[in-house]
């Protein structure tokens, strides 16, 4: 086991336990690298490249392509044939889909702006857990 | 060269560079290649290279709706999300779509796909159809009409619970029909080639369209497969015993869902199986209803912050 692997969601956590209630040693952002460790479970042992920190990542937070942010024009050129590298804000993105509205004005885009606003945090999970007696299985909060 | 002809051209090479993969070579490539290079080299938009890049590109790999990035999944879920709000507008109660945020992105983050690029959002929508959608990355919404179906937060988790698991199975991406990813990716690789101008952004942004019909038809007018929605319906079950709540949460909110839904009403009842032959098919996984209790804290915060939504 042995490989390197590219954060490809805008972010995630690295956590203490192989577990979604896992105390959050890292927050990692879209294009940072992981070396795994063990990929035995969807909890994937890692370290990250640079601090060095050990923990638990989920599978669906990682890609074995290479994640290149802001690629310029040359890089482009170079890596986007080669399926082991992701460009990010390539393909269907933000211009695309601010053509898009400007073509179908009446759509509900400030709907869904608001709805991305409703972040919970991770603390906010447990308490609400634990307020309404929610026990997780094999999990303490 | 007619405009047309290039766009034309992207499809026609993308999906022959996805079906050569299937059939070892791709003779129709070949010469679309050679008219291409004979007829655009000095004269049209399309240049050499940027033919060759679009055949490599489709060479690369056979590109399936699996091939789309997290970050492109999420920018076809916030205008899917966009299109199904247009539909049923959303219910603006800050405290009801707080509640069901907490129960919902908790809920999300027990499932096999807990990160998605932007995150899970829950939203009700102003509507007494019973009706819910998930669209692709996340963006999950629930018309009062169902809410009111459920009678505590364990059905009302399983209903959420459901839409994950169509997330999660990225049910949504799959309904985008093959043409459209071929020709997407297609144009994607001629980006690499070039700058990408007006005409392309202009190319993309008609197979992003095309793309969003295919999921938004899917979604609200002809529903998935039995089998996808009895995936949904395991993967729920499977989340809610992982969170703590009783995956016979999903067998309360059918039952009663079976009691309210009108035959050949418009809504769930268009897009879904019916209520009873879900139930039948968790039996096997959850057993028959046994009626579970509710601790009153959670029953409580219930009824206050959303039964009256």
């Amino acid at each position: 086991m042995d490989k390197s692997m590219s954060v490809h969601v805008r972010q995630s956590h690295v956590r203490e336990e192989p577990s979604f209630l896992g105390r959050i040693l890292a927050r990692l952002s879209y294009g940072d690298r992981v070396f795994v460790l063990n990929d035995k479970t969807d909890w994937f042992d890692v370290r990250v490249e640079g601090t060095g920190t050990r923990g638990f990542m989920h599978t669906s937070a990682l890609s074995a392509k290479k994640v290149i942010l802001n690629p310029g024009e040359q890089t482009v050129e170079k890596t986007a044939t080669r399926d082991e590298f992701a460009l990010a804000g390539k393909g269907f993105n933000e211009s695309v889909e601010g053509r898009f509205r400007a073509e179908n004005p009446h759509l509900n885009f400030g709907g869904i702006d608001r709805m991305e606003a409703y972040g919970v945090s991770e603390d906010q999970m447990r308490q609400f857990l634990f307020a309404g007696k929610v026990m997780p299985r094999g999990g303490t909060l | 060269m007619k405009e047309t002809t290039r766009r034309d051209f992207l499809t026609a090479a993308g999906a022959c560079a996805a079906a050569g993969l299937l059939l070892a070579g791709c003779k129709t490539m070949e010469a679309v290649t050679q008219i291409m290079e004979v007829a655009s080299v000095d004269t049209g938009p399309v240049t050499s290279s940027q033919v060759q890049s679009a055949v490599k590109v489709g060479q690369a790999v056979a590109k399936t709706f699996e091939s789309f990035t997290p970050e492109q999944e999420y920018y076809i879920g916030r205008t899917v999300g966009a299109m199904v709000l247009e539909k049923y507008p959303p219910f603006n109660q800050t405290i009801a779509n707080t509640y069901i945020n907490m129960l919902g992105q908790t809920l999300a983050a027990a499932s096999d796909r807990p990160d998605t690029f932007g995150g899970y959002r829950f939203q009700i929508q102003d509507s007494d159809e019973i009706n819910a959608f998930a669209a692709p990355g996340g963006f999950i919404f629930v018309t009062r009409g169902l809410i009111r179906c459920c009678k505590d937060e364990d059905a009302l988790a399983a209903v959420l619970a459901h839409e994950i698991g169509h997330v999660q199975e990225k049910h949504g991406l799959g309904a985008i029909k093959q043409s459209r990813i071929t020709s997407a990716f297609t144009s994607i690789g001629l980006e690499g080639a070039r700058q990408f101008g007006g005409k392309e952004l202009a190319a993309l942004t008609q197979t992003f369209g095309e793309s969003i019909t295919d999921i938004t038809q899917t979604l609200i007018v002809k529903g998935y497969s039995r089998t996808l929605e009895s995936q949904a319906d395991l993967a729920a079950a499977e989340i809610l015993t992982r969170v703590g709540y009783s995956p016979q949460g999903l067998l309360e909110m059918l039952t009663q869902m079976q009691t309210r839904i009108k035959p050949g009403s418009l809504d769930f009842a268009r897009t879904h199986p019916s209520p009873l032959d879900r139930i039948k098919a968790l039996e096997p996984v959850i057993g028959k209803f046994i009626p579970y209790s509710q601790p009153r804290a959670r029953l409580e915060r219930f009824i206050k912050y959303i039964a009256r939504a």
